[in-house]
This record gives C-alpha cells, sequence and structure tokens, in this order.
C-alpha cells in the first residue's frame, strides 16, 4: 500500500486562535477520507494547509514522497492536488468549458488547448453540466457551481482530491447524484479527502473518518468505529443519544 | 481548413491596420497621414494596454511609462551612437521590455487600488529620474539633428518611412494581442482576471503569469516611443511620460472594450475622433481632458464591459466571431 499524503504534527496558528494543533494521519493510495467536526473544528483550514494556501507553522506535509509543506498553491496542482472550495469561486466571466480548461491545463497533465477541451467536454458530460458548456459560469446556479467546481479540478485528472463540502446546498436527488458521482471518481484511482457535513453520505462513502475538533485530532478509524465513538458523539452533538436519533432520521 | 478558423478572428484587424495604411495613398492628401498615424500609435498603445488591464484584469495608470522610456532608450541610441531607425525602435522595445520584467517583478505583487497607484509612482519616479541624467539631456531631453533624416532621403521620406512603420506596429501589437487572448497562456491570464486565487489553486503560476503580461503590454510601446520622437524631432520629459495619455489609454480599453480584441482599435477610433473634435470646438477645447474623465465614469458606472463587451453579451453567438 502506496502512501499518497502524510501530514506529521501540522499546526497552525492565526494570531491567538490554535486552528490545528499537531494534525498527523497518512493516507493510502485510492481510499476516501471522510473529514468530520463540528463548525470552526479546523476542517477547511486543514484543506488550506494540505492545499498550500495556509503553510503550517509547524510539522511537514508529503505528498508523493515530496515535502510540500512550504510549496505555492500553483506547485501543488502541478503535483497532481485539486481541490474544490466550499465558497465557490467560478471564474464568472468565462464560459464553462474554460473554467473547466483551466483546471485541465494547469494541473499536473499540463495539457494543450485542443486537449483540454476535450478533456473539460468530457467532464461535464461526467458532472452532468454537459447542456450548460457555452454558457458564462457567474450565470449557473448555486448546484450547477458546485458541480463546476468539481469539474474543474477533475479535469486536472489529478491523484489527489480534496472535496470541500461539495453536498452543502444540493436537494436530496441532488446528493445521491453528487455521491454516485464521488465513488465513480475514486473507481477511476483518485484518492479523496472530503469534508460533508452530511452524515450519512461521509459514512457510506469513506473507507476512513478523520475527526476534528478545535484543531485538534479526537478521532480516526473506519466509519463504523467512529459513529460509536464516544468521545466523537460529544463532540459533535453533546448528547449520545440525539446522535443516534439524527443518524436514523438521516 | 483549421488553419484558416483558428485564425479568422485576425481578419478584422488586418483589414483595419491595411485600410488605415492605404487611406493617405487613396487620398494623397499628407495630413490624412498624420491622422492616421495618430490613430495607429492609439491602437498600438491601447492594444497593447489591453493585455494587461483587459487580460490580466491588472488596472495601470502608468503606461506611458515604457513609451516614454523605450522613446529616451531609442533616441539615444539614434542620436548619441548613430543607430539608424529601425535597430532603434527595435531596441526601444527591449529597454521597455526589461524595464517592464525589473518592475513587475517588483510591484506586480500588488493587487487592485495598490498596483495601480503603484504604476503613477513609477511613472511620476522615471520622469523625475530622465530629468536629472545629463546623458539623455536632463529637462531639455534629446534634439535630433536634422542631418539624421538624411539617411532616409529627407525629412519627408522619413516620415513617409515611420508611417509604415507605425502601421507595422500597429499590426504587431494586435497580432500580438490576438495571439495571447487564443494562447494557452491567455487562458492563464484570463483565470488570473476573474479571481486569482482560485486560478493558483488551479495550478497558474501567477506571478509568472504576470510578469509575462506585462513585459508583453510593454513592448509595443517602448517602439512606439522611439518612431514618435524619431517624427517628434525631440524628446523631453514632459512629453515622454504624460500622466494623462496613460488615462486616455485606459479610457480607449475600457471604451472599446476591454478584453477583447477588436475592443481597443474601436476605443482608439472613437476616442481620438472624439478628441480631434473636441480639441477644434471652441467650447471644449480647454476641458478635453474633463469630458475624457466624464466618460471614463460613464463607461464605469454603465457599460463596465465596453462596446464590444456590450454587443457580445447581448449577442452570445458574437462571441465566437468578434474575439
Amino acid at each position: 500500500m502506496t502512501i499518497l499524503l502524510s501530514l506529521q504534527g501540522v499546526s497552525k496558528r492565526f494570531g491567538g486562535l490554535q486552528a490545528l494543533t499537531q494534525v498527523t494521519f497518512d493516507l493510502p493510495q485510492g481510499q476516501i477520507l471522510g473529514l468530520i467536526g463540528p463548525n470552526g473544528a479546523g476542517k477547511t483550514t486543514l484543506f488550506n494547509a494540505i492545499n498550500g494556501v495556509y503553510p503550517p507553522e509547524e510539522g511537514r506535509i508529503i505528498f508523493r514522497e515530496k515535502d510540500i509543506t512550504r510549496a505555492k498553491p500553483s506547485e501543488h496542482a502541478k503535483l497532481g492536488m485539486a481541490r474544490t472550495h466550499q465558497i465557490v469561486q467560478p471564474l464568472n466571466e468565462l464560459i464553462v468549458r474554460e473554467n473547466v480548461m483551466v483546471g485541465a491545463c494547469f494541473g499536473h497533465e499540463n495539457q494543450g488547448l485542443a486537449n483540454a477541451e476535450k478533456i473539460a467536454d468530457e467532464v461535464l458530460e461526467f458532472v452532468g453540466l454537459a447542456s450548460k458548456t457555452e454558457q458564462l459560469a457567474g450565470t449557473l446556479n448555486v448546484a450547477q457551481k458546485k458541480r463546476l467546481e468539481l469539474a474543474r479540478a477533475l479535469a486536472a485528472r489529478p491523484r489527489l482530491l480534496l472535496l470541500d463540502e461539495v453536498l452543502a446546498g444540493l436537494n436530496s436527488s441532488e446528493i445521491d447524484n453528487m455521491i454516485q458521482t464521488v465513488l465513480k471518481i475514486r473507481e477511476q484511482g483518485v484518492t479523496i479527502i472530503m469534508i460533508e457535513h452530511l452524515m450519512k453520505a461521509v459514512m457510506n462513502v469513506s473507507d476512513r473518518v478523520l475527526v476534528l475538533d478545535y484543531g485538534e485530532q479526537i478521532a480516526e478509524g473506519a466509519p463504523e468505529e467512529i459513529v460509536k465513538n464516544e468521545k466523537v458523539i460529544e463532540a459533535y452533538l453533546g448528547d449520545p443519544k440525539l446522535a443516534e436519533q439524527l443518524l436514523e432520521e438521516d | 481548413m483549421k488553419f484558416w478558423h483558428r485564425y479568422n478572428g485576425l481578419i478584422i484587424p488586418v483589414l483595419v491596420v491595411a485600410a488605415l495604411t492605404a487611406w493617405p495613398l487613396i487620398t494623397g492628401n499628407p495630413s490624412n497621414r498624420e491622422s492616421v498615424f495618430t490613430i495607429m500609435k492609439a491602437i498600438a498603445l491601447a492594444s497593447s494596454l489591453n493585455i494587461l488591464l483587459g487580460y490580466t484584469g491588472y488596472v495601470s495608470f502608468g503606461h506611458i511609462v515604457f513609451y516614454g522610456f523605450g522613446g529616451y532608450v531609442g533616441i539615444y541610441l539614434l542620436t548619441g551612437k548613430g543607430w539608424s531607425l529601425i535597430p532603434s525602435v527595435l531596441a526601444g522595445g527591449v529597454a521597455s521590455g526589461i524595464l517592464a520584467f525589473l518592475l513587475g517583478s517588483a510591484i506586480l505583487r500588488l493587487r487592485g487600488a495598490y498596483f495601480a497607484l503603484a504604476t503613477i509612482g513609477v511613472n511620476e519616479a522615471m520622469r523625475a529620474f530622465i530629468n536629472n541624467i545629463e546623458l539623455f539631456g536632463g529637462p531639455t531631453g534629446i534634439t535630433l539633428n536634422f542631418s539624421v533624416y538624411k539617411e532616409y532621403g529627407g525629412a519627408a521620406q522619413a516620415l513617409q518611412i515611420s508611417f509604415y512603420i507605425g502601421a507595422a506596429l500597429a499590426l504587431l501589437a494586435l497580432v500580438m494581442s490576438y495571439l495571447v487572448r487564443m494562447s494557452k497562456f491567455g487562458l492563464g491570464l484570463l483565470s488570473i482576471r476573474e479571481n486569482e486565487d482560485a486560478a493558483e489553486v488551479m495550478g497558474v503560476v501567477a506571478p509568472r503569469a504576470k510578469t509575462m503580461a506585462y513585459i508583453l503590454s510593454a513592448i509595443v510601446p517602448g517602439m512606439i516611443g522611439v518612431l514618435f520622437f524619431f517624427k517628434n524631432g525631440n524628446v523631453e520629459p514632459h512629453d515622454a511620460f504624460p500622466l494623462h495619455a496613460s488615462i486616455e489609454l485606459l479610457v480607449m480599453v475600457m471604451l472599446g472594450g476591454q478584453g477583447t480584441v477588436l475592443g481597443p482599435i474601436l476605443g482608439a477610433f472613437a476616442y481620438q475622433g472624439m478628441r480631434g473634435y473636441l480639441v477644434t470646438s471652441p467650447i471644449f477645447k480647454d476641458i478635453q481632458l474633463s469630458v475624457s474623465g466624464a466618460l471614463l465614469l460613464i463607461i464605469v458606472l454603465f457599460i463596465p464591459a465596453g462596446a464590444i463587451g456590450w454587443i457580445r453579451q447581448r449577442v452570445p453567438t458574437l462571441r465566437k466571431v468578434l474575439p
């Protein structure tokens, strides 16, 4: 089993706020790691640290056997990392196809324009935006913009995909679609870390789950272990009974 | 077929420059040649600025610094070192490109208004600097000796040659603008304009791309500067670094449509046309710059995409025809 990504004691502080404390884990190739935790637990900050947007003060991040702790986001992309943003970041005045082409052109495969256009059309078909390719990205609705984020990341044909709440704001049929899409991506051999609030989705899709609370890693393990972990339930909901109840409702 | 398809967006720019070049020949009127030269100069400068402003989204209020600096270097080589016109023009372009590289490495890390302010500072600093350089003649500048025109068969002939070089430079600026727009590099610039952080996450090496865009946008202005001051017969700090000319360029690009290949052409025509009317009109002749300022305000408020951008928004099918 090859380790694709390895975090060793990663810590990040914003002024007086300790956003991440000694986060340590190894992610084997081909797995889906679910990243959960209450609001403000540091999930997106962890993505930003892995991704090079906010380099950590302490610790090391090893990706594909290279130390990328202090590397820039563009260098991460060139090495085969791609991400979606929780708050969508479309390139509004470009059409949907061009948005996706940027991912293909400047990602680690460094495609030329003609190839990038082909990849963009394939990926847009795959995420279900084939009918919108000629529209300006700014004219899409939120669910479509989320798909666009995903398409852009996929067009880079990444080794590691960071998904930041791709399900948030979607309705239940859109959620089912998106989960199927994520599973299909995994089948293509892409390793995934996904931040998600929707328990049912995380538990069904993930091979392993990592739980953050106030920047600390409070649990890590298989989904079935995590749901029974008292510490997790307490951190998340305060009341273990309520947790079970909510899981059933989902 | 594929080849033509790829370059058919160049048809209109090439036709415009060809028509402009032919116009004085057809009418046989030398004063037409001078007004056409002014328009071609405006097209070349506005198209160059568009690479930075329109594609990359960085507003430069001091772009004329490249025109002045390139012009000074070229004229110095022409008079002081005895170079002939074409090598001097090329050297002016190279000098401005190098200046852009150095400046870009320093100020392109600034974003938005901070970058815009820095570009004004650079222009004013350069003017003050040149003012104090003896090599470039200090405050009085460099005057061309009339004998330099002899090499080209007299002053009249030299003006004619300058006109053709001007046409070539306008064409060069347009071709460059088009090729950048259609390239992968250009896509990277557009993504920086739309969202620099997201672009970097997708792998666009923004500092390098921005510096390249800045250099490309500086080369033709440097060459045009040499050509203009050669025609003019002298170069002074006051004429080489006029801040208002930078703003006029912004108005042209914004008016025609930033981020489009055709926009700066349209903007240059419209603005020069308007300016021609204003400076000769008894009411507006003293306040023509205020009219430009008001125009810029109106564009920014009501048609931020400019004329070409406005048409493209209304009629999306024209998107492919109007690059």
